[in-house]
């Protein structure tokens, strides 16, 4: 630090030289003998002139300076009143660095601070929106209590000003004044409310932000905002954004029933009733189907937050996924991995609480993490930090379909340099041991050959991990104890000793003749070993003492005398315990009798737990789930009330409301779009072999009732609502649902948006569809749609424009617009094609769904016999096809059966039928005896079902295969609704 | 929400502080110091750590921590986020984030905080806006400053902070109205010892550099949208279109940023381009090993393979490797252990190859496990997922504007196990 101001000085002084002149030369002699100080003095004399001086550029240059020194750490306070002179000055940037210098000094000299404040509030009323939204932000961060007042005044005005910008730095000034004197909170509530009711999207985020900080528990001031702030939500900066999030989560738990009673119910039914005749239970079912409707109001936060997953801002999906998480019923939920999965590519430091909250989610619901299991393979250049956690989550997600897989990865993982790491490995392959009961041995005998590790870190814990092990499994493992007795010989850790011999002395009895050797070698290195060994020498030789005194009757008794004099006084206590519990004398009572059964006793097995286990209890994403410590003012989620409070609250008066049901009821229908995620959702489900068949069935008939449900109860509660706005919402129903084409534009028109802005974009997109339209005509490609289809295609498609504009809130409907496209039963290429007509029209149909189901069913294209040891099989992973989107990817496998090298392994298409195109993968230069590779091809079957034939040749044989395909991997999975279906099948 | 902001350098100085509430004394730095000595390595430094009256996150970008301290409950991860951004509008206005930028424009980083958080909310982020209140550094400007006594920072509130679309600017104006789209993707992989893939997967970003003038509105189509499997955009993108017709449209913020960042999903059917041959041993209680490796190209779409650069962290028993490489050079530096190869093109007629001995530290047990190999390459005019710009229109504006679209493949986090 010295050396760092030393030349910091110098440097000045140099630099000054010429401006000070001669009054400075005499001066530095004497300040070369004080040293640092007088020439601090020095300086800082040289900036006051500079700051009084009548030129701008000199004190730009102080200011320069100051800040220079504050940014540092230094004390430049002495400078006050000299600068606070130039608080008033023309010059923005003097200004600014003044405000800055201010900002930092005012609360130590607080006296002198209050000459500026008539320079604010002058500035408060500047017709400059910048000026005056800077003049608030300083005057409420000075912290000078006496100015509380005029503070007050100043938020007060400012939150009525007709500029968002100021208005949002009034949010700000709002936290400011709270903090500094808590006593106004009652006034500061009332601007609060308020500014909530602002229809900025500038001001939301500050704003919520205030609330959060000065009055979380006011939860009736957001009723009636709650609306909004939902379809605000998606123009919110991001950060706002956040904040809003976590504050709607923690609202919705206050007002909606939880959604996730049906399923746990169901679960519980299912396991208590099982002698329960099944049409008992099916009305239990049935009875609790009923009672649950999902509120409108909670649809629409989790709709409206969806299209946030996809934010470039990790904040922003962290909150959006641990909405889903609190909020969302539970077959919902699944969409939020893919987004989350995303973020792992991120900064380390992302990274680092990502995992974390996946590894909490993880061991609640696996489902939702398996599809991405390979995401968290660990690599070696991860920080340790990265891979522990990952290690963590695939440990989570362990179960027996995959746990072959794991362990072999595990494997690596062992051997890793990074020896913490392999450490936790070991570790993780315990927790796997005890979880899935398969593959115990297995493990077992996975970590007995660790232990002839060379690495002493590595062997330590497997031998504390595999005592864990056979602590659970109480069968004969005589040969593990007795290899690990002569480890003792060479194991150093302590732990791992002290895990050994405790081994011993419980299983004495399994081991006989190694036990009194064991203690006989201990009790002559006694004195030498850790105090947690000591420990169990002693507990070793007490259980020794007890089953067989005669061997060892004496060798105990020498370690006893030792341990009586030992440094520790807790060996010296243990000692004199044991003494009195197990050798007999005059004075021992009735315990001593028991003592068999208090050393030998039958104790239960540790569990092997994740670390993460009790973190569920703090909300995901937030710092005190990072730390597993409640930090200050983390605020409660509390639980799901049993009856929801009177929903009517959130309804916002006459002409707002009648908008807002409309949409809101219009949302209800719009349900079905996320039918996709259900599926998915599903997937997972019949993924998780765990999981039963009846229980995934009834789980979608739970979601068909609840969207029944949810439009029952938008109706039902617009009903109840005022009878003013129950008209208005009638007719508004009747409109929407005769002029169901125009819906959309109504919708954009009752939101706040620059229509200027919409105009012009409307009619860009006429141009750019006429654009497109007359484009792909020519495209030389849609020649090749058969023309029968063509006519099928475009007379159906009708152009529907609509307006897109940023601030159209409300989702597009695809299903609901009556427009509908065939969907040709044809490979991806055509479909390609078709999209690439289709941009600019919004009305496009079909709705290419990922796949559901992927057989793993393979087929046979060359028998071992046939092949001459070569064998290959082949299936379609029903994924596009990445050399050309005209070809259906298959995938071969590759197997060599014979005892040699099969060399030069490629395709030949010389007997390809017309027309067909094959790509073919990259030759294979050798494949091993025994070995088998899967490599990928194309084939363009030109849409038909006709055999592609080609060769697989090696460096000596060509062999005749070839692949008929099945219609239907031909086709492209389409979600469409029943009504489209029908009416494609129609004609 | 965030209460001050310290930034420390590599050797431990705390070299810029600021504060947005009262003053924190620098000694709260010391428990992250605590937390770095434990570490040991910079990389393990832990994000979040937890100190008796406050929370310090931090993050480590450039050589440098950027560290916050924070008083009471917020989302760590809106503070990382938040700090990252900072970091990258620093390199945004000096061109790089370094201490020595930052010491020498201490000025501009400090308005630039002050805009930034106001009471520790973030107040303005988008660069755009940035860029109107403070002007970014350039030697002319400080001439004409220096001359006409004008400043950097602008008077008047930036257009762009009250509109809907806070990331442009206003009034941009260039003379030859240019569009760049870089189409960039990454593979990720785990190669194992026997060279099957054991995990690959692309990732994908679009980068724009957009010197248009006015207020442009672009749509960009693809050829085969349905290869993006995960998306995360830009603010500027419209959801909703690119949900119903997969298509990304957008008034796009002014120069360089990204426009999405995606994820293909093709299973196991990703390419992996290149191919390594790799024999690396060590002997038994001998202090020397043999390190053999030769890479060639494999699915590489007939594209040439260059930029080829092999990183192995060797064993820490390794003392000294003495290796013939038949192209490119290679360097080994006995300290991180670290071998670097730097390859260059790969010409299938002759494949590179780099062979010869390690001497081992003698009497030290011989390595465990052989160190993995990470491997950098580039190719030029490819997306190996296949995918492909259909084309860019534009509208609202009269002029015709000159568009270009750039593929590379490059290898992500490329490793191979041995």
């Amino acid at each position: 630090m010295a050396g760092n101001s030393l030349s910091y000085n110098d440097q000045l002084a140099g630099g000054e030289a010429p401006e000070l002149g001669q009054e400075a030369t005499p001066a530095t002699s004497p300040a070369g003998a004080f040293g640092l100080f007088s020439s601090d003095l020095k300086k800082n004399e040289d900036l006051k002139q500079m700051l009084e001086s009548n030129k701008d550029s000199a004190k730009l240059d102080a200011m320069k300076r100051i800040v220079g020194m504050i940014a540092k750490g230094k004390n430049a306070s002495e400078l006050f009143p000299a600068v606070v002179k130039n608080v008033a000055s023309k010059n923005i940037e003097i200004k600014k660095l003044v405000y800055v210098y201010l900002v930092r000094y005012a609360e130590e000299q607080q006296d002198l601070a209050l000459l500026s404040i008539s320079t604010f509030q002058r500035a408060l009323k500047d017709p400059n929106q910048l000026i005056r939204a800077s003049a608030l932000r300083v005057l409420s961060s000075i912290r000078v209590p006496i100015i509380v007042p005029i503070m007050m005044l100043a938020i007060k005005e400012a939150s009525a000003d007709l500029s968002p910008y100021v208005r949002k730095n009034a949010a700000h000034a709002i936290q400011k004044l709270y903090s500094l004197d808590p006593e106004q909170k009652e006034m500061l509530i009332e601007v609060i409310e308020k500014l909530l009711k602002d229809k900025s999207t500038l001001v939301a985020g500050s704003v919520v932000m205030a609330f959060e900080e000065v009055c979380p528990d006011r939860i009736d001031l957001i009723h009636r905002n709650y609306r909004k702030l939902c379809n605000l939500l998606v123009d919110v900066e991001e950060w706002g954004q956040v904040v809003i999030i976590h504050m709607l989560t923690r609202y919705a738990r206050t007002q909606f029933v939880s959604p996730w009673k049906e399923d746990d119910n169901l679960e519980e039914n299912s396991e208590k009733n099982f002698y329960e005749s099944d049409d008992e239970q099916k009305e239990k079912i049935d009875k609790i189907k009923k009672s649950y409707a999902m509120d409108p109001d909670h649809r629409l936060l989790i709709r409206n937050t969806k299209p946030l997953l996809q934010s470039r801002n990790g904040a922003v999906v962290m909150a959006v996924a641990q909405l889903y998480w609190h909020l969302s019923p539970k077959s919902e939920a699944g969409i939020i991995s893919k987004s989350l999965v995303r973020l792992l590519r991120s900064n380390r430091e992302v990274q680092y609480i990502v995992l974390q909250n996946i590894a909490t989610m993880s061991i609640q619901r696996k489902g939702m993490f398996e599809p991405y299991l390979k995401s968290f393979y660990v690599r070696s250049t991860d920080p340790t930090m990265i891979k522990t956690l990952k290690l963590e989550i695939l440990t989570n997600l362990a179960n027996e379909a995959n746990i072959s897989t794991l362990l072999r990865e595990f494997q690596t993982y062992v051997k890793s340099q990074d020896k913490q790491f392999a450490a936790a490995t070991i570790q993780a392959i315990g927790r796997c041991a005890t979880n899935i009961s398969e593959v115990t041995d297995t493990c077992l005998n996975g970590l007995v050959c660790l232990l002839s590790n060379r690495d002493e870190i590595v062997v330590a814990e497997s031998v504390v991990v595999i005592k864990k092990l056979l602590q659970m499994q109480p069968a004969q493992h005589g040969e593990i104890i007795k290899h690990m007795a002569k480890l003792l010989d060479s194991i150093t850790v302590p732990v791992a000793r002290a895990s050994i011999l405790w081994l011993i002395g419980e299983n004495c009895e399994r081991v006989p003749k190694i036990a009194p050797d064991v203690l006989r070698k201990m009790a002559k290195s006694f004195t030498g070993e850790d105090d947690l060994v000591k420990l169990q020498i002693l507990n070793l030789g007490a259980k020794l003492y007890l089953t067989n005194s005669k061997q060892t009757k004496l060798l105990t008794q020498y370690i006893l005398n030792l341990g009586k004099y030992d440094q520790n006084y807790d060996i010296r206590d243990r000692t004199r315990f044991i003494r009195q519990l197990i050798v007999p004398n005059e004075k021992s009572g009735a315990l001593s009798k028991y003592a068999k059964k208090i050393f030998l006793a039958q104790k239960p097995a540790p569990l092997l737990e994740s670390p993460f286990k009790d973190r569920d209890h703090f909300q995901l994403g937030t710092l005190s789930h990072t730390l597993n410590i409640k930090a200050s003012g983390y605020l409660e989620l509390s639980n799901w009330p049993e009856v929801a409070p009177d929903p009517s609250v959130r309804n916002v008066e006459v002409i707002e409301s009648a908008k807002e049901w409309t949409s809101v009821s219009g949302k209800a229908k719009k349900v079905k779009p996320d039918e996709k995620f259900y599926s998915e959702s599903e997937e997972d489900a019949s993924d998780d072999s765990s999981d039963s068949e009846s229980e995934t069935g009834s789980e979608s008939d739970d979601e068909e009732n609840e969207e029944a449900g949810s439009d029952e109860s938008s109706e039902y509660s617009s009903d109840e609502s005022d009878s003013e706005s129950d008209n208005k919402n009638q007719l508004a129903k009747c409109k929407s649902k005769t002029t169901e084409e125009s819906d959309p534009d109504e919708k954009t028109n009752s939101k706040l948006q620059s229509s200027d802005a919409s105009d012009s974009e409307s009619s860009s997109i006429e141009e750019s569809s006429s654009d497109s339209e007359s484009d792909t005509e020519s495209d030389y490609e849609s020649k090749k749609i058969s023309q029968k289809e063509e006519k099928k295609t475009w007379p159906e498609r009708k152009p529907n424009k609509k307006d897109v504009s940023l601030l159209d809130l409300d989702d597009f409907n695809q299903v609901s617009t009556p427009v509908a496209v065939l969907t040709p039963a044809i490979s991806p290429g055509l479909i390609a094609d078709l999209e690439g007509l289709n941009l600019s029209a919004s009305s496009s149909v079909i709705n290419v769904s990922t796949p559901i189901f992927v057989p793993m069913k393979t087929h046979e294209l060359l028998h071992r016999m046939s092949g001459k040891g070569l064998a290959a099989s082949y299936h379609f992973p029903r994924q596009p096809c990445i050399f050309c989107d005209k070809m259906v990817s298959v995938q071969v496998t590759l197997n060599n059966t014979t005892d040699q090298k099969i060399e030069n392994i490629h395709l030949s298409d010389q007997k390809l039928p017309s027309g067909m195109r094959m790509h073919m993968f990259s030759p294979i230069e050798s494949l091993e005896p025994g070995g088998s590779i899967t490599v990928a091809m194309g084939i363009d079957f030109c849409d038909s079902t006709q055999t592609a034939c080609f060769q697989l040749c090696t460096k000596d044989d060509c062999f005749n295969v070839n692949i008929q395909p099945p219609v239907g991997e031909l086709l492209l999975p389409v979600a469409m609704s029943e009504k489209d279906f029908r009416r494609e099948q129609g004609p | 929400m965030i209460h001050s902001l310290f930034l420390i350098n590599c050797s431990g100085d705390i070299f810029l502080e600021k504060h947005w509430k009262s003053v924190v004394s620098q000694s709260v730095c010391d428990y992250f110091f605590e937390a770095q000595e434990k570490a040991a390595d910079v990389e393990n430094v832990p994000p979040v750590i937890s100190t008796p009256h406050h929370y310090l996150i931090s993050i480590y970008r450039d050589k440098l921590f950027f560290v916050s301290v924070i008083q009471t409950e917020v989302p760590p991860l809106f503070v990382i986020e938040f700090l990252h951004r900072v970091a990258d509008t620093f390199q945004d206005y000096f061109g790089e984030c370094s201490e020595a930028a930052i010491k020498d424009n201490v000025v501009i980083v400090y308005e630039l905080l002050e805009e930034m958080l106001d009471n520790g909310f973030p107040l303005a982020t988008e660069s755009n806006i940035l860029k109107e209140l403070i002007k970014p550094p350039t030697i002319l400007r400080s001439v004409v400053n220096s001359i006409t006594g004008s400043s950097n920072v602008g008077d008047t509130l930036p257009t762009g902070q009250l509109s809907n679309i806070p990331w442009r600017r206003a009034g941009v104006k260039y003379t030859n109205n240019e569009a760049y789209f870089d189409v960039i993707e990454e593979i990720d992989a785990i190669i194992d010892k026997s060279g099957s893939t054991v995990f690959a997967e692309i990732q994908g970003v679009i980068d724009a550099c957009i010197k248009l003038s006015g207020m442009p509105d672009l749509s960009l189509s693809f050829m085969n949208p349905r290869l993006l499997d995960d998306v995360s955009f830009h603010p500027c993108i419209r959801f909703k279109r690119w949900e119903s017709e997969r298509v990304l449209s957008f008034i796009p913020p002014d120069g360089n940023f990204r426009l999405i960042s995606y994820r293909v999903s093709s299973q196991n059917l990703v390419a992996i381009p290149v191919y390594v041959k790799h024999s690396i041993s060590f002997k038994e209680n001998s202090s020397c090993g043999r390190f053999d490796i030769t890479i060639g190209p494999k699915q590489n779409m007939g594209k040439t393979i260059e930029g080829i650069t092999v990183t192995v962290h060797m064993p820490k028993v390794v003392l000294n490797m003495n290796l013939t490489p038949t192209q490119g050079s290679y360097t080994f530096d006995p300290v991180t252990k670290v071998l670097t190869w730097d390859v260059g093109k790969i010409t299938p007629q002759k494949l590179p190859s780099l062979k010869g001995l390690v001497n081992l530290q003698s009497g030290a047990p011989k390595p465990e496990e052989n160190p993995s190999l990470n491997i950098q390459f580039k190719i030029q005019q490819l997306a190996i997922s296949g995918l492909k710009v259909n084309r860019l229109d534009m509208y609202g504006e009269k002029y015709k504007p000159f568009k270009g679209v750039k593929y590379i493949t490059k290898a992500g986090k490329f490793q191979v196990r041995t």
